[in-house]
């Protein structure tokens, strides 16, 4: 990619990271950098594709390393799970004979596998040594008549969230208009139901968690085009500009293709987050609200209604065990302000607060929550973490996969939100799955055991508690 | 003679090979208090520590010098320094592995320059020992990675014995020795290497195990709450004591380089074992530590190859002329096939990631340096009976509709896989139940029923038994 291009990509006019003194991504430090490269971002962008080959052009690590260890389902084809790579070697990378393994192995999946569409993703060396990928994915889909999509998205360009923004333009500027939807199937239940098409982009069903709000949708007469990207097909891809509405739902890395999809065909989007009832509902009511249809927003309010209701009352004896418990919260990618209302809505103290990928917006909703004077956490190494832990006598840490073993080792109870998690909390049912989890770590018996000395000895073990 | 087919297809699909980089991390983690830096992009070291992470349920210390677009074109000297400096500054480690990626080596980079230049720039780092090493991810795998690596700290930390003083005292030291070097592969697993340990000791020896993941990556729970390096591992003061050993032991094939040169820096006896599994490696290397020891073999020992034999009695039923399928590194694919050899299983389809210089004398009539695409296809081919591999190759063995025996890099759907002990008589024995009851839950022994037209049964429902076993049958072989 030219540098103009990853420049123009860095500069996101919808993301207020723009406004700070350090415009748009922040660089890594070496040596002190955590998280993954471009290429890793826009995998976790569009690996849930479902029937897509997904290959990766470039030596064995990108892929070899990677592949089978991401948690989105697909409720049909499996293609996506193969790891697909052209695995270059010493003399392929030397005689550049890359272009023409990929331009074969394009070959090869699709007389394999008959793929919907192969996307060609690019990786460092291949980026580095100059082999044209637009060229090749051009050439290919003129000579087999299926689709070839490149994402020019090598390691070194940025960060895991420049992937998924790399990710998003691909789809926008190679597939997005593709195709048009088929008119939606008539509920002979409902014979009169306006069915409205939405989008949800940065959903990546992981866990499966998507089909925790999917039922929600169609009761209401919401058909989902797309989504970007969990448990989604190339065709649906293809149909996104016909969404009457968008919805940003995790990443702000995407809002890019929010903000070009409202400037191309003028559908209007908002940000939001499935995680917690209130946002559930908030998010649903977004949806009736710029469909501008009163007989959708009626409906809403009497699904929300019922939800509510039923999801309070299933809560409420988890609500009385979690009552009081201390959290330190620490998230990556999800959005923070949403984590917080979920939990106080648990009952439970948030007592600080990770805000390293927060924009101001969110950390201002964050002090809404909790308060003007609440601990907002900029860079939360475990050490750090830990610390506060300590210091806020927090019960529990909720954080990312990364920070498991600093909570373990510390022996202190952790669950999962960040997408590594075995569980889907989106939804009013994943609030319900999110309660359960944070009890089954909170009140299990091992903590006292994993703290208590071996009987010879005669001095006890520091834990996080001390 | 082993027949070696290489890769003939463009894409490689469902790989089996893990990167070199990968494999040199690991390395690096059987260090005491030591830290690898890859020399690459973020994802780099991302995509390894997810892995490891995975794989061991530990915490895996890793670090990036984090290359931009900038320093991939300009280079990216700048930023390994920088790397440098933020991890000896934050963390003090006793050792950095300081490891090129593919993205580093196209670029052409010079790490041994860096590390001088690091040197004279920063001598307040002068405690903090680097090992620099080029492990490009488009040549080998995580075996060759690994090896590499333990060449490389033999290289940078073991004195060659002619800095000692005299070599008359040195053999005489030596000659009192009780420690065994113990160079280990990447196809022992921190179980195998506790059963090894204690095998060792068992003798009377004090072995020294390079690098040591038993110690760094199973099971730590100690009572600072986090660490940022490794914790446990062998020491690095390790590798000065190397020249005293009564002996080294080299397992694995893959670390002849490396055991090569500590034999010619320390001119300590050498003995190679391109792996233990099984009867015949197992009998040779206890034959091997009884002559060091010159004691007898203990009667501990002698009872679990007993038990051995016995499990070998127990399950020829089944494994005899079973038709396995195996996919793994090379040392851990030789280790298997000697094993399966012994009890007269057959290997129909053999893959292994890269080609190595002892491949042809394997007991296999073919080996494919290949995926598990190509592991699949054969095993079709071939109606294999089941499958050996790691965690990537349950869709592989699902789709076959075989049992999957899980073992090699990754291991992460399932706990505790990493301390598993394949290795010694007991090793064996263990394999050998496995492997027998994988097939035994699946195999089909007894003749198909058959119902005959005239000598009807009168049975109401005879299709609600077969649902039943067959859900059975099912759920067994899945978990």
């Amino acid at each position: 990619m030219k540098t103009s291009d990853l420049a123009a990509l860095r500069d996101e006019p919808a993301c207020s990271h723009n406004l700070q003194a350090k415009t748009g991504c922040a660089r890594p430090t070496p040596g002190a950098a955590a998280g993954g490269c471009a290429f890793d971002g826009a995998q976790i962008s569009l690996l849930p594709i479902a029937d897509v080959a997904h290959i990766v052009h470039g030596p064995i690590a990108c892929v070899g390393d990677s592949w089978d260890n991401r948690g989105t389902q697909s409720s049909g084809p499996a293609l996506f799970k193969l790891g697909m790579t052209t695995d270059l070697n010493e003399q392929d990378v030397i005689m550049g004979r890359g272009e023409k393994r990929l331009f074969h192995g394009i070959k090869q999946a699709i007389d394999r596998y008959s793929p919907a569409a192969v996307f060609v993703y690019s990786t460092c060396v291949t980026a580095l040594i100059g082999d044209d990928l637009g060229a090749v994915c051009k050439a290919a889909t003129g000579r087999w008549g299926v689709p070839v999509i490149p994402i020019d998205a090598a390691g070194f360009y940025g960060s895991k969230n420049f992937g998924n923004r790399i990710a998003g333009e691909a789809m926008i500027n190679y597939v997005v208009g593709g195709s048009e939807p088929v008119a939606p199937p008539v509920d002979p239940a409902r014979p009169d139901l306006r069915v409205h098409d939405i989008n949800l982009i940065g959903e990546y069903n992981i866990a499966g968690e998507l089909w925790n709000t999917l039922p929600l949708f169609d009761e209401l007469g919401l058909r989902l085009l797309c989504s970007l990207s969990g448990d989604a097909r190339f065709r649906e891809i293809q149909t996104m500009h016909r969404a009457e509405v968008n919805m940003v739902v995790c990443s702000r890395a995407m809002l890019n293709v929010a903000r070009k999809l409202q400037e191309r065909f003028g559908t209007p989007w908002f940000e939001g987050s499935f995680y917690g009832v209130s946002d559930v509902s908030a998010a649903l009511r977004q949806f009736a609200a710029l469909l501008n249809d009163p007989d959708l927003t009626e409906r809403t309010e009497t699904l929300i209604a019922r939800e509510e209701a039923n999801t309070h009352a299933a809560l409420a004896p988890w609500r009385e065990r979690l009552q009081g418990k201390r959290v330190l919260l620490y998230t990556g990618g999800v959005k923070s302000w949403s984590i917080v209302a979920a939990l106080q809505e648990l009952g439970m103290t948030v007592v600080a607060c990770g805000t390293k990928k927060s924009t101001e917006e969110d950390k201002a909703r964050i002090r809404e929550l909790m308060g003007e004077d609440a601990p907002l956490i900029e860079d939360g190494n475990p050490r750090v973490l830990l610390e506060l832990a300590r210091a806020h006598h927090a019960d529990l840490l909720v954080a990312g996969g990364r920070n498991l073993y600093t909570a373990l080792k510390a022996r202190l109870p952790f669950v999962d939100v960040n997408q590594e998690r075995e569980h889907g909390y989106a939804g009013y049912r994943g609030m319900i799955t999110l309660a359960q989890e944070l009890t089954r770590t909170l009140e299990s018996p091992i903590w006292e055991a994993v703290r208590r000395p071996a009987p010879w000895l005669p001095h006890r073990v520091e834990t996080a508690h001390d | 003679m082993t027949e070696i087919i290489r890769r003939s297809k463009p894409l490689s699909v469902s790989p089996l090979k893990s990167s070199q980089p990968l494999g040199a991390s690991l390395a690096i983690l059987g260090l005491n208090r030591a830290i690898p830096l890859l020399h690459g992009a973020q994802g780099c070291t991302a995509f390894a520590k997810v892995f490891l992470v995975r794989h061991f349920r530990e915490p895996i210390p890793l670090q990036t010098s984090a290359l931009d677009p900038i320093s991939s074109i300009m280079g990216a000297d700048d930023s390994l320094l920088a790397g440098l400096r933020t991890v000896c500054e934050k963390q003090h480690p006793a050792a950095i592995g300081l490891l090129t990626t593919g993205l580093t080596e196209t670029q052409g980079t010079d790490v041994q320059r860096v590390v001088k230049i690091f040197r004279e720039r920063c001598p307040e780092f002068q405690g903090v020992r680097v090992v620099a090493v080029n492990t490009p991810d488009f040549s080998g795998c995580l075996e060759s990675g690994f090896a590499i690596v333990v060449k490389a700290m033999i290289a940078e930390w073991v004195p060659a014995v002619s800095n000692h003083p005299s070599l008359s005292k040195e053999g005489k030291r030596r000659h009192q020795s009780r420690q065994i070097n113990v160079l280990c592969g990447s196809s022992l697993t921190p179980g195998d290497l506790e059963a090894l340990r204690e095998l060792i000791e068992r003798f009377g020896l004090h072995p020294v195990l390079i690098p040591d993941l038993a110690d760094s990556l199973d099971g730590h729970l100690d009572a600072e709450d986090y660490s940022p390096l490794t914790t446990g591992g062998t020491p690095l003061a390790a590798f000065t004591t190397l020249g005293d050993a009564a002996a080294t032991l080299v397992i694995g094939a893959s670390l002849n380089a490396a055991a090569d040169l500590l034999q010619e820096r320390t001119g300590v006896p050498t003995h190679r074992f391109p792996h233990l599994f099984g009867l015949e490696a197992t009998d040779r290397l206890v034959m091997t530590l009884a002559g060091i020891a010159g004691q007898p073999v203990p009667a501990t020992v002698a009872r679990q190859r007993a038990q051995l034999q016995d499990a070998m009695l127990d399950t020829h039923f089944l494994l005899g002329r079973a038709r396995i399928a195996i996919a793994a590194d090379p040392d851990l694919l030789h280790g298997f096939s000697q094993l399966l050899a012994e009890m007269g299983a057959e290997i129909v389809a053999a893959v292994t990631s890269a080609t190595t210089p002892t491949l042809a004398q394997w007991p296999l009539t073919q080996v494919h340096i290949g995926d598990l695409d190509d592991l699949e296809t054969l095993a079709r081919e071939r109606d294999a009976e089941l499958v050996i591999g790691s965690s990537h190759a349950l869709d592989t063995a699902n789709r076959l509709d075989l049992p999957l025996l899980r073992a090699g890099y990754p291991l992460h759907d399932q706990f505790g896989g990493y301390q598993r002990a394949w290795i010694g008589y007991r090793g064996a024995r263990q394999a050998l139940f496995d492997l027998a009851n994988a097939l035994l839950g699946h195999a089909e022994h007894a003749v198909a029923p058959y119902h005959s037209f005239y000598s009807r049964k009168a049975d109401p429902r005879p299709e609600v038994r077969h649902g039943a076993t067959a859900t059975f049958a099912d759920s067994e072989r899945r978990h």
